[in-house]
């Protein structure tokens, strides 16, 4: 398809609604040099696949179905007492997850 | 029973052109929630195109928006050598030969549209609001979508066109014949704000001063979504939100951004995208047999 | 000791009249869009069938999203504080409350002694509360009363993808159209609704004894899907919206 030389996609998976704004976002730029795919296994919801995206590169997605419930497949990690680390974003080498919320 | 929300759909064809005389025929044809639209392009040049609401089943309606398109040109599908599908039914386009996703699509029909300085893309459709951040190819290089939320989104606004028995067409030009500028409404859940312009209605408020507070939110609600993947000029509006100018001024005016004006049509955009996608996969496909 | 506690939910208005921690009058209203008005009336309706005079009530305690708004109130308490006194006085085992009103859902987590220890809102978002199942019982042309009952003949658990009330009901024409049945929709609705509560409840670490209170208690047909969705038992008390109004007056009466 088109060309691609520089800078990747940086990709926003969620929504935002009347209660706040949940999205995982994933520099895509990352996910082209990763080869372990941490975060695919490491989400015990399954909320990370790997897709062929628009121009052909092999990317980190969120899940079609977990999108526009992201703020409920995510609450198991996100206690409100005692947080640990999330485990996508320690999974993921290079460091291309962030969280909104 | 009048129905409020029911925008009009509608086709169009260059009749000073016979795509005969044209090498790469190539098709669009975006299936969102809401609407679908399909379009042609000969040689990178838009030929026909045709928006209409999307019916209850997909294959069906990217069929009849094709048909729709194509109606008095005397082009059929067999003279299109290659369609892309997109959209949220773009699994569902039995005769395209690819689907690609809307962020892509939108991002190279505005780039078409707008030109290539333009690089942030801001589409508000009937189910969702997307922000397109792309370069001077239409390559995107940042997006955020939003299709879990009505609010901001057009089926948003028909919900409220509807609640005040105003046409759809008119919603915006009523909403800026308003003295002073009203407080948004509060809630940002379009049932809730329903709630509260009733009440307001109840109180005394015009129904232009309602449609004012409520663009004005509506607004609001959109620029913190483009706030997130970042504003850069030039910007441009896609979708049909796009032709409510309640709301496109309100954005204008907290973003500090003017928004591209455009010559064509602002629904057409994924499809024409798709189309022109299509070209360039049209072109590899011959050069390579 | 004669108390009262009003909530002031988005919705209704329930009144509590109590002595000596007895239930001897109560009422409800539609909050409408005068709601000190309307809690008037309630107010009054309830003293009234407590056989009593206003001047014979010595505290009143106003909760609810309007709790600004209460007449004759002396103080106000979180709605999360009432719930969860109300819920212990009647289920002294509880350890987990969950509160579903008309617009907003509530999962709060309580001791021993029926103190909060954590709760978490679905608020300002109308798929989250009962103003969602309102919407999809327009959508499906049934009384809001009975589709609860409907949705317990479902034979076929089917999916509901849309997370927003407004998108939801675009999906139910959809489905009608494309000639589902309807218990299997109202079935959809209610395990959609659920899974957002349960989510809730999740955050807050729920524990039972879990009990069910708020107007959306009343649909059997959510309370089905909870329980499922949940994978324990839920207690739903009598009168389970009016938790809330009881537990402001027994707060009343503990000032």
């Amino acid at each position: 398809m088109a060309l691609r030389e520089e800078a990747e996609v940086k990709a926003h998976y969620g929504y935002k609604d009347g209660a706040g704004d949940f999205f995982i976002i994933i520099d895509t730029d990352g996910c082209i040099r990763c080869e372990d795919r941490g975060c695919v296994t490491a989400c015990p919801e399954g909320v990370f696949e790997i897709i062929t995206d628009d121009y052909d590169d092999m990317v980190a997605a969120v899940v079609e179905e977990h999108r526009q419930r992201i703020k409920y497949s995510c609450a198991p990690c996100k206690p409100d007492r005692e947080r640990p680390d999330l485990p996508c974003v320690t999974a993921c080498a290079p460091g291309a997850i962030t969280h909104s919320w | 029973m009048a129905e409020y929300w029911r925008w009009k759909e509608y086709r169009w064809h260059d009749e000073d052109k016979d795509w005969r005389d044209g090498e790469l025929i190539t098709g669009g044809v975006d299936v969102g929630s809401v609407s679908s639209q399909a379009v042609i392009v000969v040689d990178g040049e838009l030929y026909a195109f045709s928006s209409q609401r999307t019916g209850s089943d997909s294959p069906e309606s990217a069929r009849k928006a094709l048909d729709w398109a194509l109606e008095g040109t005397g082009l059929t599908l067999d003279d299109i050598g290659f369609v892309v599908g997109t959209g949220y039914g773009r699994v569902n386009v039995p005769f395209s030969n690819k689907a690609i996703t809307e962020i892509a699509c939108h991002a190279r029909g505005a780039n078409f549209m707008y030109g290539p300085s333009v690089r942030t893309v801001l589409d508000m459709g009937g189910q969702d609001c997307k922000v397109i951040r792309c370069d001077e190819r239409g390559k995107v290089s940042a997006f955020v979508m939003n299709d879990k939320c009505a609010a901001g989104t057009g089926r948003g606004m028909e919900v409220f066109a509807d609640l005040l028995a105003i046409p759809i067409e008119e919603v915006g030009e009523l909403s800026l014949q308003v003295e002073e500028e009203p407080p948004p409404v509060s809630c940002t859940c379009v049932v809730f704000a329903k709630s509260e312009a009733t009440a307001l209605l109840r109180e005394g408020w015009p129904k232009s001063k309602v449609l004012a507070a409520y663009c004005s939110a509506m607004a609001h609600r959109v620029v913190t979504l483009l706030e997130q993947v970042g504003i850069e000029k030039e910007f441009a509006i896609t979708g049909g939100i796009a032709k409510n100018v309640g709301v496109v001024s309100r954005l204008e005016h907290e973003t500090g951004f003017k928004a591209l004006p455009s010559k064509i049509d602002t629904q057409i955009a994924g499809a024409l995208g798709g189309a022109l996608f299509a070209q360039n996969l049209l072109k590899k496909k011959l050069s390579a047999a | 000791m004669i108390t009262a506690g009003i909530d002031m939910g988005a919705k209704t208005i329930k009144v509590v009249v109590l002595r000596d921690g007895e239930i001897i009058g109560r009422a409800v209203t539609l909050a409408g869009f005068e709601s000190r008005e309307a809690a008037e009336e309630a107010y009054a309706a309830a003293v009234s069938e407590a056989g009593i005079t206003v001047d014979e009530v010595e505290r009143v305690v106003a909760t609810g999203a309007g709790r600004g708004y209460a007449p004759h109130s002396g103080a106000d308490v979180s709605e999360v504080a009432s719930d969860a006194r109300g819920v212990h006085r009647l289920f002294p085992a509880a350890r987990t409350v969950i509160d579903v009103g008309a617009e907003e859902g509530r999962a709060i987590r309580c001791n021993e002694q029926g103190k909060v220890v954590d709760f978490a809102l679905n608020e300002k978002c109308a798929a989250g509360a009962g103003a969602f199942t309102e919407a999809m019982s327009r959508a499906l042309e049934v009384d809001i009363k009975a589709l609860g009952a409907m949705s317990l003949n479902s034979k076929n658990a089917i999916p509901m993808n849309a997370q927003c009330a407004v998108f939801a009901e675009s999906e139910v024409v959809s489905l009608l159209h494309a000639k589902t049945a309807k218990e299997d929709i109202a079935r959809a609705v209610h395990d959609a609704i659920a899974s957002r509560i349960v989510s809730l409840a999740r955050k807050v670490g729920f524990k039972p004894d879990v009990v069910l209170i708020g107007g959306l208690a009343h649909n059997i047909g959510f309370v089905d899907s909870l329980q499922r969705a949940l994978e324990c038992e839920v207690l739903v008390p009598d009168d389970p919206e009016y938790i809330g109004a009881y537990g402001a007056a027994l707060a009343a009466a503990e000032v």
